[in-house]
């Protein structure tokens, strides 16, 4: 009788713990502001590590990070269930989103690369070619003179931000043919790494000595070609808010923008800042020259 | 007479004992009453989600159910969405009967040798080993499945290696533990007199074990081969990282092909609730659902079968 009594003492003493701390976390993140962002997994690197960087200078702030795809992101933003929304496509080209409501803030632009398994033996392909390839007009490597491998497509999962881009601009429009699909970067790269014949698409940061990045109609995925849009595969990251930002929303979205983190942060995680574009583009595709610059 | 109220208060006052024991049964009732509301909320949700497909958005059942072209972001040339799910059910149920086909002599043969043949032994070593496959997390199966199985398909059968195959082999390992231990517990319940009879008319080890012991289990080890088909249906992580996504109906055993899980786990987080292509995966997953209801009624059936007998 004794032992339950002290058992029974000991989950009483648990649960009051529980209670107390819980009280504890409620006070301190509602002493200080804190917000939510949610969405693409492209963009979270960053958004996580300029939080991070902004709450450091900030004391009691708290910016919450948390991925889920372009499509969570943007259908949180739009039900004001979190006060950013990450996404790797304007709210406009996804379906079922309302994107006058939506307000943008452009903090990145990614380049986004064909990559080929290093047994391909192909290094340059013209757009007809790509196309052709993951129409699967193209079965063979041969074709496009490479090695004598079966060309093996991997593809994003559908209403991804990374397919969307590639598929808009590298494939002019075209839609790839249905194929193996995975739901994220890092697993395509290995999966392109160690499958002979394997093609896929991945943003330049994920690119690395296991695969090899093509050139496209003789123009090197580079970020210099990005910028002046000689390379055409290139996508804007982007926060959304509902309405104009406010408060801690606004100032943090602000900071993002800043100078100080698209010099340092942004370039350090492998995207480019939208100041170093020369042309701007629309959610339509159409291309502007920026003035000046060039 | 002060006495006698004084006895009847005592004994009209409840017992500690009756109690506690009112108490015992507030505490199970609650929990009973909240387990079967977190059920009724989850089957309520999805199905509310998942018919929502065809009321809403006004794509036909049938269609959906034998339609090939899984593409919810495109219409096809009448204007409907392409939402054939047949390839991904096709897919679930192939590689859910191929690694329970696979696995079953297994596990059946592991729990003969752990019951019948040497029953200290399988004590000592089998049962440690299976209770901790049972323990291993899917995505360590799904890691091995893409770096060590993935390869050597692709080796031996041609192809990218990423497929039904793949999956089955990864699956195999995984509902083999489920099934050991249950069909262990099946012949366990096997009454030792049955033994004893078949072995005092003359029958032989084997006799014993072939006629008598998984004769009279039947029904148990059924019961074990239908939990691991619902594991195996059900499994997500694993089956996704080997299998290779393509809603293609499958061809072959090593062409990529997708499941239900597969294709839910790669595309909820790229589409907004509420459209069509996230009402598509909820519809997906109340076939899921539906699905391992089946399995459910089945292992209940068998059940009710074996205790007739």
């Amino acid at each position: 009788m004794s032992k339950k009594r002290w058992v029974q003492g000991l989950i009483l003493v648990v649960l009051l713990g529980l209670g107390v701390f819980a009280y504890q976390t409620r006070q301190v993140s509602h002493a200080g502001e804190s917000i939510t962002a949610v969405g693409s997994t492209a963009l979270q690197p960053l958004v996580e590590a300029a939080g991070e960087q902004y709450t450091g200078e900030h004391l009691g702030t708290f910016v919450n990070v948390q991925g889920g795809g372009t499509g969570t992101g943007l259908s949180q933003i739009q039900e004001g269930a979190v006060q950013i929304g990450n996404s790797d496509l304007f709210a406009a080209e996804q379906k079922g989103i309302r994107s006058t409501e939506l307000v943008d803030h452009r903090v990145a632009v990614v380049g986004i690369t064909p990559i080929v398994n290093k047994k391909v033996g192909v290094k340059n392909l013209s757009t007809k070619q790509l196309i052709g390839v993951f129409t699967g007009k193209i079965t063979n490597w041969q074709q496009v003179g490479g090695a004598n491998l079966p060309v093996v497509l991997i593809n994003r999962a559908q209403g991804s931000g990374t397919r969307a881009t590639f598929e808009q601009f590298g494939l002019n429009q075209s839609r790839s043919k249905t194929a193996q699909e995975q739901d994220s970067s890092g697993m395509v790269r290995s999966i392109v790494a160690t499958t002979p014949g394997a093609i896929s698409y991945v943003a330049f940061s994920y690119v690395d000595k296991t695969v090899q990045e093509l050139d496209l109609n003789h123009v090197a995925p580079t970020e210099v070609n990005v910028t002046t849009n000689k390379w055409r595969i290139w996508s804007y990251e982007h926060l959304y808010t509902k309405g104009q930002p406010t408060g801690l929303t606004k100032n943090f979205i602000a900071y993002v923008q800043s100078p100080a983190v698209q010099k340092t942060l942004v370039r350090q995680l492998g995207y480019l800042s939208p100041d170093q574009m020369q042309v701007e583009r629309n959610a339509q595709g159409h291309v502007k020259q920026l003035g000046g610059t060039n | 007479m002060k006495a006698t109220q004084q006895l009847e208060q005592q004994l009209k006052r409840r017992s500690k004992a009756a109690k506690l024991e009112i108490w015992g049964r507030v505490v199970s009732f609650s929990a009973l009453l909240l387990i079967v509301a977190v059920v009724v909320a989850i089957i309520g949700f999805v199905a509310s989600k998942g018919i929502a497909t065809f009321t809403s958005n006004h794509v036909n059942l049938w269609d959906f159910l034998t339609g090939k072209q899984w593409n919810p972001n495109i219409t096809d040339a009448n204007g409907k969405p392409e939402v054939g799910a047949l390839p991904m059910i096709v897919g679930s149920f192939l590689i859910t009967i191929l690694s329970a086909l696979v696995a079953t002599p297994f596990a059946i043969g592991t729990a003969v040798f752990m019951n019948e043949i040497s029953p200290n032994k399988g004590a000592k070593i089998l049962q440690p080993v299976t209770e901790l496959l049972v323990g291993i997390p899917s995505v360590v199966y799904g890691f091995i499945g893409l770096s060590v199985v993935v390869p050597v398909t692709r080796a031996i059968f041609g192809g990218s290696g990423f497929g039904i195959l793949s999956g089955t082999c990864v699956l195999f390992v995984m509902i083999l533990p489920t099934v050991t231990s249950m069909s262990a517990d099946a012949l366990k319940s096997v009454p030792r007199y049955y033994r004893e009879a078949s072995l005092a008319l003359g029958a032989t080890q084997w006799q014993t074990i072939y006629k008598v012991v998984l004769r009279a289990a039947t029904p148990g080890l059924m019961t074990a081969v239908v939990f691991g088909m619902a594991r195996a249906f059900g499994e997500a992580l694993a089956v996704q990282m080997v299998i290779g996504n393509a809603a293609l109906m499958p061809n072959s055993l090593v062409s990529p092909s997708s499941t239900l899980t597969s294709v839910l786990t790669t595309g909820i987080g790229n589409t907004v609730m509420g459209s069509l292509q996230n009402n598509a995966l909820w519809s997906l997953a109340l076939v899921l659902l539906l699905m391992s209801l089946v399995f459910n009624l089945i292992i209940r059936l068998i059940g009710r079968k074996g205790r007739l007998q």
